[in-house]
């Protein structure tokens, strides 16, 4: 049994949201059953990424038929960690949605799409097939179309226009650039396409299907010109929802980027330079708009965009070191933008409003909750010991390394605004002095809710701000597994290998 | 659109199209047809009969809410998958079958049951999505 067990975490996903359908109308149940098996899940996701640690990278083939042919499921570090990572802010959010979201909302299926969801995610970070990565993209973007507009209120149906409309654009392409690369070698095997797309001989049409690609990719995970959907989107939904969407699904194009940059387009300058020029603005561009906002949540959105930077540059300048810090800051990331997101909603729920101007004195009035909230918050911008901050030494010294001054300049200028904008909320919100916000009469608020739900609320809250603090102070394992994912990834043999070569299993 | 031609017809048409989906169904695997095929020429016969009849008369036929069927189709379709798995354990999705042949149906296999999955979630995704704009309508 053990040979398949990279695949124990996809089933699990699949198995729970088919047994969540039959509980279609009975929201209590779900909320058991969806809290129940994301701790499961976790527990699989653990035993996967210790296996993979111990053992290596594992494939199966799914249907048994053989590699270039089937589809194929790898898992290497990359891979079990992203898995594992799903599963943490899979738990959380699933503690959260259950504490947080209205019941009107539940009822038509939030929590089968929710686990459809990370079922897509699951499958993208484990497929070694890009057609099957497509379609599990496509799951995705399906479910979350749902998820951003149950409850249709008017802004919710506004942002999910745009929202849909560029992601499925960004299908598109991706979809043109799958049949370029089809037609070129006949493969859709990633391991298969390396070897087959390095011995083309037409180089141009090559760099035009990578940069198909990267319009596809970059437009899901909102890089420098391609953003604009996801600030007008992300504030929108219930911030369960949000929660996942920020941590997961434009990391899921980071994924995309990094592992088809890496495998299947290498050892191209050209692309490189444009990653990297593409990078900076986007840490530019990321920074400046959230400078300016002021609803909270959308603050974060543009610091989500802000991010993204960081993991680019990283691809784009490829070393060993610059990867590690970009799979360090991926770490980093998924774990605080899912906790953040969530905080804004626990903001939402306490005061009814995520106006930062209208917000204030939420130091005084609730000491612990604002201590709680200090970790997250300062991860982000990167205060040592925290987990923002050890990333960006990598990236740091191997900006440094490759010479390009540009690239340095960049990172610590949006680490400079990012610490602005968190300074600046923390003053607003925490700081300042409270002021009247008019009672909504139907809103419900933290204070009327059940004891139960505010555990709810504030328990992954705990949980993920502990993450982040292991992150930050066991920042010496994070660095082991990023340099060790970094070095897998600079040397593609070893992947296809992998892939290529257990057709005889013993 | 309560004419007495379609009404008689739809009488008549609902069990052939039932049985054609079904002849469809099995016919899959190595010639045209299949599961969704299948499902969505079933989904057109209640649909034909809820145009004839009412939507109401339907639903009676019926008897439970079509929705429900995708939950057990997805449910069939992932157990012949992970039948493999907890028998054999080859990889997932790998298909078993009978050694022997059936009479009438033919080689029936896990992937059979596959395709009986896909045809209840394709009847149920059909038939809500229909029944839900119509009532709505």
């Amino acid at each position: 049994m053990t040979q398949q067990i990279i695949l124990y975490p996809l089933l699990l996903q699949m198995l729970l949201a088919i047994i969540l359908m039959f509980f279609w109308r009975k929201i209590n149940a779900q909320r058991i059953i969806s809290m129940f098996g994301s701790l499961v899940h976790l527990a699989v996701s653990i035993t996967v990424f210790a296996y993979i640690w111990n053992n290596g990278t594992q494939t199966v083939q799914a249907g048994s038929w053989e590699a270039p042919f089937g589809i194929t499921f790898i898992a290497d570090t990359f891979s079990a960690t992203m898995v594992l990572l799903t599963s943490i802010a899979g738990l959380a959010v699933s503690i959260f949605s259950s504490g947080s979201v209205i019941g009107d909302r539940l009822r038509f299926g939030y929590f089968p799409i929710f686990h459809f969801l990370l079922l897509g995610l699951t499958g993208a970070f484990l497929t070694g097939d890009i057609f099957n990565l497509y379609v599990w993209f496509e799951i995705i973007i399906i479910s979350s179309f749902v998820l951003i507009t149950i409850g249709g209120e008017k802004a919710q149906l506004e942002g999910a226009v745009k929202y849909f409309t560029l992601n499925f654009l960004a299908s598109m392409i991706f979809l043109t650039a799958i049949a370029v690369l089809y037609g070129l070698t006949g493969s859709l095997n990633m391991a298969d396409l390396a070897n087959k797309v390095a011995a083309v001989e037409n180089r141009a049409l090559v760099e035009i299907t990578a940069i198909l690609f990267l319009i596809g990719f970059g437009i899901k995970s909102a890089i420098f010109p391609l953003y604009f959907w996801l600030p007008a989107s992300y504030h929108t939904p219930p911030s369960a929802v949000s929660a996942i969407f920020g941590g997961l699904l434009t990391k899921v194009g980071v994924y995309a980027l990094i592992r088809v940059f890496t495998l299947i387009f290498v050892d191209d300058v050209f692309l490189d330079q444009i990653l990297l020029v593409l990078a900076i603005f986007t840490l530019f561009s990321g920074a400046l708009g959230a400078l300016v906002q002021n609803n909270i949540r959308k603050v974060f959105s543009y610091l989500i965009i802000c991010h993204i930077g960081y993991m680019i540059i990283g691809l784009g300048m490829f070393t060993e070191v610059a990867i590690a810090g970009a799979i360090f800051y991926l770490v980093h990331d998924i774990v605080v933008k899912t906790n953040l997101f969530m905080i804004s909603g626990l903001i939402y729920r306490i005061k009814g409003s995520n106006s930062m101007r209208a917000l204030g004195g939420f130091y005084a009035n609730y000491p612990k909750l604002s201590l709680l909230m200090f970790i997250p918050l300062f991860s982000l911008v990167g205060i040592p010991p925290l987990s923002g901050f050890w990333p960006k030494i990598s990236l740091i010294t191997a900006s440094f390394e490759s010479g390009s001054y540009w690239s340095l300049a960049a990172i610590i200028f949006a680490s400079f605004i990012t610490l602005v904008v968190i300074a600046k909320l923390w003053a607003e919100v925490f700081w300042k002095e409270a002021q009247e916000i008019p009672v909504r009469p139907k809103f419900r608020y933290f204070h009327a809710i059940k004891n139960i739900k505010r555990v709810q609320i504030i328990v992954p809250i705990v949980f993920l701000s502990l993450v982040s603090l292991y992150v930050g102070f066991g920042a010496e394992h994070i660095q082991t597994l990023s340099a060790r994912i970094a070095s897998e990834l600079m040397d593609n043999q070893q992947y296809i290998d992998a892939v290529l070569n257990t057709q005889t299993p013993e | 659109m309560k004419t007495l031609i379609l009404r008689t017809a739809s009488d008549y048409l609902l069990p052939l199209l039932l049985v054609f989906s079904v002849f469809i169904l099995l016919r899959g695997h190595y010639l045209p047809g299949g599961g969704f095929v299948g499902g969505l020429i079933a989904a057109i016969a209640f649909v034909l009969h809820a145009f004839a009849n009412g939507l109401d008369n339907t639903k009676g036929l019926l008897r439970f809410h079509p929705g429900f069927l995708m939950p057990v189709g997805l449910g069939l379709a992932f157990l012949s998958g992970l039948a493999p798995v907890i028998g054999l354990d080859d990889p997932f999705m790998t298909g078993l079958w009978f050694p022997e042949p059936f009479p009438v149906i033919g080689n029936v296999g896990s992937a059979l049951f596959f395709d009986i999955g896909v045809y209840l979630v394709v009847i149920g995704v059909t038939l809500t999505i229909i029944f839900t704009i119509s009532e709505s309508a």
